[in-house]
């Protein structure tokens, strides 16, 4: 919770000294609390003093760091609720669940289909970055699927509430900062001793909200503040009340027992219907799952999925955009179409991505249209005729090219007419609607 | 300390919305929570699916839907009879694709036919969708608002551009009930609605098309737009913006890469069908999170997974 400037003041030794630059402590206290300075102008404030300081200015959700080295990720960290109050930081995480009943074949088909669904968009990696391994009480086979999924590189979340197999378990990957999904009342002292000892992060599991306030607060009376909330309910109205209660109350009630990140089973809740799965797991994306674990990933619900998570994800206040210029692919001549599209980050990596995959040496013509889409920009009036002239005009092509092609966008045919007007000497050529048609047009054009 | 829930009560309440006639009418709006909060108010009525249908059979409809629906598709009052027996949607987006001049061009009196015989041939309620050719949208929706009298359908939608004819015929003259479209902004859909009201058009005929995008095609504009309205509706007591939201998520779904590309275009993704049923259900789940009252589908199965994740919520 935020200080006052008097509480600010009663942590000030008092003593009027001015060598913060203020007539008096109380005036500096004022300035702390509105933010304007910072505590260590003074130089007479107890250590206590700033620790209490930094604790009260403390985010109201902690971020938590899961994995090492290059696959490390933070969680949580939130400070909104709505993404256009701010911007939301941590990206959830996907997770595939294994458990030791599964058998060999499914272990590993799910660990193909974990390594093939690994693909870039729009300049970002896209996979799974975690596994879920559950108990149900065969250890032996629960260690060694632990161990067979070792080398895939991912963040490990060990589901496990038996604290002697946990231990097993943990001993084995501890060195990646797993999170153990395994607290919950009956066994939290024993949970929160092993997760210390080891340094991995604890997920909390109670069945109602209220217990796992409780729980959540006992742990931190354990002075243990690596946590995860596990607030997957009965069915899933529970967990949906659950999981933004939970985010609710850590940022508008300012209650840090509920200032960690969650994990959402929606694999549970799911019922092997995979459709259902996604529909969940695309609520929780939007609906602060930190974690959300599904049942395998293939490329019919990864792609909605990430694609979700990466406009969920993106700063409302800079929309993304590319550099205007002209992109150049597979070596363009003399001869070489030129295509235009926009400056927006989206239309850009859809469109050149096309264009690569088409093998067809072409020009990118990229203007600045006010980093919008194609449709957007042309409403918005930033691209008309006038811009793709002056771009085109400006970009040296006329004086490169001895055959002098531009493709507009299909969703701008429109502008043909006008274009051929500005562009004397030029084929102005409308391209298809969608950039996937794009290698086919280009293959088929001469 | 005990657990302290953070209590949400907004002053604000969306409006309710009844369409078609009969049994199996339905009303959307209705809560003063933010979608699917049972646990902060009154929630209202769940929100609705649809299923979408075409005047003519579609050229660029996913070829598995194709073999799903068969010879039906000719036809759009069988195609709309056969949904209405085997999925039993909430509701039937009746869609002009045929309408557009750059198409088909079919003339406003042969679509009005074809209105009229999907109308007789179901008791399901029933919305109308355009060709997004605002000039012939406007007189494709006035008359077919007049033919359909006394049926209580949605059209979709009013625009800037057309809003005083489809919003004159739609609402005033015929009593249907009229949605407002806008593109993906606050300002823009207040401003739509509060011309449709100078027009004469009550709140309560009303609902909202706030746009629609594609998960990953500039969805978190139209997710943040849809946050916004609801806030100001619920919060501020916008009545401005208490209109229920309807989204035709199918419209767009359906003709992103991730739906469209073919099994040879890449061999990794799988079967194209799925594809775009996953696209569909993820992009319909996040619109209902952020506050769609009611969104349109194109696959059975996106139906029923939709249904039930409503259902799920509201358990
Ligand atoms: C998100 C969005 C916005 C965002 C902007 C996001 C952005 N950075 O562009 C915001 C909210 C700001 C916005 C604002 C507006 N918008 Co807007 N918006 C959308 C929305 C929902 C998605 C756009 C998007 O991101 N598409 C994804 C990108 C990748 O698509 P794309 O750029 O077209 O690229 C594709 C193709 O064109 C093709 N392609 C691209 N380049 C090339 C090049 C070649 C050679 C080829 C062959 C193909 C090709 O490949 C891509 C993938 O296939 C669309 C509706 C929709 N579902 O499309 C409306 C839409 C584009 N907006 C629209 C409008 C009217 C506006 C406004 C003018 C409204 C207003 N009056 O204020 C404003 C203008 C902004 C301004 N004044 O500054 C209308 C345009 C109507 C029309 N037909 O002209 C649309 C279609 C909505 C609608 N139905 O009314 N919008
Ligand atoms: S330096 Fe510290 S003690 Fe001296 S006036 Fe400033 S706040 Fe007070």
């Amino acid at each position: 919770m935020a200080l006052t400037g008097l509480d600010i003041f009663k942590l000030t030794p008092r003593k009027n000294c001015k060598e913060c630059g203020f007539p008096t402590c109380m005036a500096f206290a004022m300035k702390v609390a509105s933010g304007a300075v910072e505590i260590e102008k003074c130089p007479h404030i107890s250590d206590e003093a700033k620790a209490k300081l930094s604790e009260a200015t403390a985010p109201p959700m902690r971020t938590i760091k899961v994995g090492t080295g290059d696959y490390e990720k933070a969680l949580g960290g939130e400070t909104v609720l709505f993404r256009h109050e701010k911007t939301f930081v941590n990206r959830n995480l996907f997770a595939v669940q294994f458990a030791d009943q599964m058998t060999d074949d499914e272990v590993s088909g799910k660990i193909a289909n974990l390594k093939k669904v690994d693909y870039e968009r729009i300049g970002e990696q896209m996979h799974v970055e975690a596994v879920a391994v559950k108990y149900t009480g065969n250890k032996e086979r629960y260690l060694d699927v632990i161990k067979q999924l070792k080398d895939l590189n991912k963040v490990f979340i060990l589901v496990c509430d038996d604290a002697a197999v946990a231990a097993e378990a943990v001993a084995l990957v501890k060195e990646t900062k797993p999170v153990l999904v395994g607290a919950n009342a009956g066994n939290l002292d024993e949970m929160v001793k092993l997760a210390k000892d080891n340094g991995v992060v604890l997920g909390l599991s109670a069945d109602t909200v209220e217990d796992l306030y409780a729980l959540a607060e006992k742990a931190q009376g354990l002075d243990y503040k690596e946590l995860v909330l596990n607030t997957t309910g009965e069915n899933i109205a529970k967990t949906f009340e659950k999981t933004i209660e939970v985010r609710r109350t850590a940022l508008e009630g300012k209650d840090r027992t509920f200032g960690y990140p969650s994990i959402v089973f929606v694999n549970d809740l799911a019922k092997d219907n995979a459709y259902l799965q996604t529909a969940l797991a695309a609520t929780f994306i939007l609906k602060y799952g930190s974690i959300i674990v599904l049942d395998d990933i293939e490329y019919a619900n990864a792609l909605p999925l990430f694609a979700l998570r990466q406009n969920i994800f993106t700063d409302p206040q800079k929309p993304m955009r590319v550099e205007p210029k002209v992109y150049e692919f597979a070596n363009p001549d003399a001869e070489s179409p030129v295509l235009l599209t926009v400056d927006f980050a989206l239309t850009y990596f859809v469109v050149s991505g096309e264009i690569e995959r088409a093998k067809v040496p072409a020009y990118l013509a990229v203007p600045d249209a006010g980093g919008l889409s194609v449709l957007t920009s042309w409403a918005a009036g930033k691209l008309g005729a006038s811009v793709i002239r002056d771009m085109i005009k400006n970009s040296g092509l006329e004086e490169k090219l001895t055959r002098k092609r531009l493709v507009l966008p299909g969703k701008v045919a429109v502008l043909k007419g006008e274009v051929e007007e500005e562009l004397p000497g030029w084929e102005i050529i409308v391209g298809p609607e969608e950039a996937m048609q794009i290698p086919k047009f280009l293959r088929e054009l001469n | 300390m005990a657990y302290t829930k953070v209590a949400k009560k907004y002053s604000g309440k969306i409006n309710e919305v009844t369409l078609g006639t009969g049994d199996k009418a339905i009303t959307i709006g209705g809560r003063n929570v933010l979608p699917f909060h049972h646990f902060d108010g009154e929630i209202g009525h769940p929100p609705k699916v649809g299923i979408e249908i075409t005047d003519i059979v579609p050229d660029d409809w996913n070829n598995a839907l194709k073999n799903l629906y068969g010879d039906v598709m000719g036809d759009a009052a069988k195609w709309a009879k056969y949904v209405e027996d085997n999925y039993a949607p909430d509701f039937i987006c009746l869609h002009f694709v045929g309408a557009s001049p750059d198409g088909a061009n079919k003339s406003v009196e042969e679509c009005v036919e074809v209105a009229k015989q999907v109308a007789a041939a179901i008791t399901t309620p029933l919305v109308v969708a355009g060709c997004k050719n605002d000039e012939k949208d406007g007189e494709l929706f006035a008359a077919v608002a007049e033919a359909l009298q006394g049926k209580n359908i949605l059209i979709l939608a009013a625009k800037e551009e057309n809003y005083k004819t489809v919003g004159a015929a739609g609402a005033l003259a015929y009593q249907q009930k009229v949605a407002a479209e806008s593109s993906v902004d606050i300002n823009l859909a207040k401003q739509l609605n509060i011309l449709m009201n100078q027009l004469g058009v009550k709140a309560e005929d009303m609902v909202m098309h706030l746009g629609v995008a594609a998960a990953g095609y500039g969805f978190e504009y139209l997710s943040s737009t849809m946050d916004r309205v609801v806030l100001a509706a619920l919060g501020q007591n916008d009545t401005t913006l208490q209109m229920p939201i309807i989204t035709p998520v199918s419209f767009e779904t359906w003709g992103v890469k991730e739906a469209v590309a073919t099994e040879a275009d890449e061999p990794e993704w799988g079967s194209a069908e799925e594809r775009g049923i996953h696209m569909e259900v993820a992009t319909a789940a996040a619109c209902l999170v952020s506050g769609a009252d009611a969104v349109i589908v194109r696959h059975p199965k996106s139906l029923q997974t939709v249904k039930s994740l409503i259902e799920g919520l509201l358990e």
